[in-house]
């Protein structure tokens, strides 16, 4: 795996992205017009439902944030990668590609909540940490996933069948662990969960460079 | 596998697991009474389940290696059979759980896990219905399944053990080996674990059989076609 071709799909990928801007903006809108239905509905939730609400939130920003990276590579184009770089290579840019979208998309959605759904966050340092953990978890699996429905030629709905039952459980593990950024309560086992998820993350980044090359052949 | 050694094991495996799992004497314990000879359909449901699983999975590898579509065709069958297996042991669960815990979802973090699994690999199903293309369907299967296994392992041994739950054996409970699964139980519990497994190989490799036969007459139709012509 050499990191020039690397660096150049994913630069490819940012640039694509910052100058079509359709998919930047329309999660940004995404998550806006969510968070204000929620404020207009509900007020400002307490601190467990406000928690609760993040990483729902979270969750289907990237799903329609990561289907595309996958899914936005026409099959002649997917032919035209597959004779200049190698497959580790072409996945490992899509989930860079991925994280970097759904950590700076995590990072306004935070910002959002903050403005309109209050925040009761004792410690926004670790909260932060936590959601970029998130991100990197969430967009390594639906990456994977994605690629897994583009090669079946079918749309996102597809992705989040496979997905929503893969994430579930670090969607759980996440909430648990951002409960200590937000109430100071005793957890016993924290840097327990942190740890796995974290194992976790690498599973799938090992199982995705391992599978994908049997993925990208025709 | 065509031997019958083995269906004449599990037949009287079953046998004996089925009336001694009613008949031999168990240990009286508060709340759990009777109700812990579901030990012995109950749990081996899951051991069959996982080693079906793990089964499919090595033949999910073996066809990545190889490219036959008959391991393609096998790993799905262990899916099929081992998703029976997973919805056996969550009624005998959820049956046992309405008796001893008092409902029968109590949110246990073990039948959460076991819940996600099963959806995992129910989207395993919708996903090579999606595919019309036979190496493909094959291909991209094959690459879930590995990685559906792998994630699944997390998901109901790591997990659940890491919070509180009602299981045994989880969350401060003691485990059902440290003084209830007595060695008169043992002596019911693995021959029924063995059994069930032994079924679960039997039933599937029936469906393979089935399988394998259409999968020829299907590919053979337009040779016969061809000769028909020809005369």
């Amino acid at each position: 795996m050499s990191l020039i071709p690397l660096l150049t799909l994913v630069r490819k990928d940012l640039l694509l992205e910052w100058r079509q801007k359709h998919t930047l903006f329309g999660v940004l809108l995404y998550v806006g017009a969510t968070v204000f239905v929620v404020y207009i509905m509900n007020g400002q939730p307490e601190a467990k439902v406000w928690n609760a609400l993040f990483w729902v939130i979270q969750l289907f920003v990237a799903v329609n944030a990561v289907a595309k990276s996958f899914l936005q590579e026409s099959q002649e184009r997917t032919r035209y990668y597959f004779t200049l770089v190698s497959p580790v290579n072409f996945l490992a840019a899509k989930m860079i590609y991925s994280i970097v979208l759904l950590l700076l998309m995590s990072m306004v959605s935070l910002f959002l909540f903050s403005l309109l759904l209050g925040m009761p966050l004792e410690q926004t340092g670790l909260f932060v940490l936590i959601a970029s953990l998130g991100s990197l978890s969430l967009s390594v699996v639906f990456t994977f996933l994605s690629a897994i429905a583009a090669r079946a030629q079918q749309n996102a709905a597809l992705m989040a069948v496979l997905g929503f039952p893969l994430v579930t459980p670090m969607l759980m593990m996440l909430g648990n662990l951002s409960q200590k950024a937000i109430s100071p309560v005793y957890q016993p086992g924290w840097w327990g969960v942190a740890g796995t998820l974290l194992l976790l993350d690498g599973l799938v980044i090992l199982l995705g460079i391992i599978l994908f090359p049997f993925l990208w052949k025709e | 596998m065509r031997q019958s050694w083995w269906k004449v094991l599990c037949v009287l495996l079953l046998m004996y697991a089925v009336a001694g799992g009613i008949l031999l004497p168990v240990p009286r314990l508060d709340i759990v009474n009777e109700t812990i000879r579901n030990l012995y359909f109950h749990v081996p449901m899951w051991f069959g389940m996982i080693l079906l699983f793990l089964i499919s999975c090595v033949y999910a590898v073996r066809f990545l290696s190889s490219g036959n579509l008959k391991h393609d065709l096998y790993a799905s069958e262990f899916i099929n059979v081992g998703l029976l297996f997973s919805i056996l042991g969550m009624v005998t669960g959820m049956e046992w759980a309405q008796f001893t815990w008092g409902s029968a979802w109590s949110n246990d973090p073990k039948q959460l896990g076991t819940a996600m699994a099963m959806l995992i690999y129910f989207a395993y199903l919708v996903l090579r219905g999606g595919i019309k293309d036979e190496e493909k369907r094959a291909r991209i299967s094959a690459v879930y399944n590995i990685f559906a296994f792998a994630m699944m392992i997390p998901l109901i041994w790591v997990l659940p053990r890491m919070v509180d739950s009602l299981h045994p054996g989880n969350g401060g409970n003691p485990g059902f080996g440290a003084y209830d699964l007595d060695s008169s139980m043992r002596l019911v519990f693995y021959p029924a674990v063995i059994g069930w497994f032994l079924l679960g190989l039997w039933m599937t490799t029936l469906r393979i059989r089935l399988r394998i036969i259409q999968f020829d007459e299907y590919n053979d139709y337009p040779d016969r076609l061809k000769n028909e012509t020809n005369v």
